[in-house]
């Protein structure tokens, strides 16, 4: 019975995760829209992209310098995707061997269908998480995309209706329960800091990034870390 | 470049980023180090993207209506409001204090 409760809970938290990401493709496919692409060319961008931060970086580039900042809106989208890449290893486990399976997981591999995976206990109960919110994700992420593609017009302003603010809070909804301890809330804190800094002096989508070397500092060095004795390594070393 | 270009160029390298990370050997993040390193990137980047997305303005910062909507959602997570809740009440924060006129 313990096992049904947890897959319960994992579809529970992969169903509520999926409708809030996708109230928020609505606003993805307004801001496209209204960024200078067709409505094809925004649909194209959430099938195969698939990762609402490089989608929005992208389009905000698109918005400010136009075609010729191709180059940087490219750059700015890759660079932001690189998460996943860091995602894909993490779940890679999770989703096990079988080639057919992992090509399909990895294009299901997005801040949400990871965070819920790796928050369930089980392995059961994780490859629930990760299959069903990257599915729901999917389906609903490329159907408000298209809604909001085509209400772009209609819609106005989409900040007017707070999707922007949407968007954060969704992040943030992300974050919180990784905040457990003092080390990722002194990472979360230094990182914010960074990013406030760099916003104003480095091209969109690199800021981002580079206040991901907070995490890396703080990882290596296990600086604000306990050091319990189960984190030695086999060789009894400490890493 | 056209815009067709930088779609599908972009749309490709994202999707190879993620293919390429199932190429990885697991066990490079079997270390305690490289763990918690990796989960602490996650903890950055997603702290880093709330800065973007609440005060971010292409490159600049701004200070309107999305701040109060990001403390008002912090809030309601602390007091463990369901997601999607939050979501809808950091939207409609943000929305009824631009129709009182805030930026």
């Amino acid at each position: 019975m313990a096992a049904e409760a947890e897959r319960r809970a994992a579809w529970r938290a992969s169903l509520a995760v999926a409708l809030a990401v996708s109230a928020y493709g609505i606003s993805f496919g307004a801001l496209a829209v209204a960024a200078g692409l067709d409505i094809l060319q925004t649909c194209v961008l959430s099938l195969v992209m698939f990762s609402g931060g490089s989608q929005f970086a992208l389009i905000g580039v698109i918005a400010s310098g136009g075609t010729a900042a191709g180059p940087a809106a490219i750059a700015g989208a890759a660079l932001l995707g690189l998460r996943n890449g860091l995602y894909a290893i993490r779940v890679s486990p999770i989703i096990g061997p079988g080639w057919p399976k992992r090509l399909l997981a990895g294009h299901l591999t997005i801040d949400e269908s990871t965070a819920v995976a790796t928050a369930q206990p089980t392995l059961e109960s994780q490859r629930i998480g990760f299959w069903a919110t990257g599915a729901l994700i999917y389906v609903g992420w490329n159907l408000t995309t298209l809604l909001g593609a085509v209400l772009g017009d209609q819609l106005g302003d989409v900040r007017q209706w707070g999707l922007d603010a949407a968007a954060a809070a969704a992040f943030l909804g992300l974050l919180w329960p990784r905040l457990t301890a003092l080390q990722p809330i002194a990472v979360a804190v230094g990182a914010a800091v960074v990013a406030t800094a760099l916003i104003p002096v480095l091209p969109q989508g690199v800021p981002v990034l580079v206040a991901a070397l907070v995490a890396v500092v703080v990882g290596l060095t296990n600086l604000f870390g306990v050091r319990p004795a189960e984190e030695l390594d086999e060789t009894g070393e400490r890493p | 470049m056209t815009i067709w270009q930088i779609i599908l160029l972009a749309s490709i390298l994202v999707l190879a980023i993620k293919l390429l990370g199932y190429l990885v050997p697991p066990k490079l993040l079997a270390s305690p180090r490289a763990a918690r390193t990796a989960e602490l990137t996650t903890v950055a980047l997603l702290s880093a993207l709330i800065v973007v997305q609440t005060a971010g303005i292409g490159q600049g910062l701004v200070l309107d209506a999305r701040l109060p909507a990001v403390v008002v959602a912090a809030a309601l997570f602390a007091l463990k409001v369901p997601f999607v809740l939050v979501i809808i009440a950091a939207a409609a924060c943000a929305a009824v204090l631009r129709a009182y006129g805030w930026s």
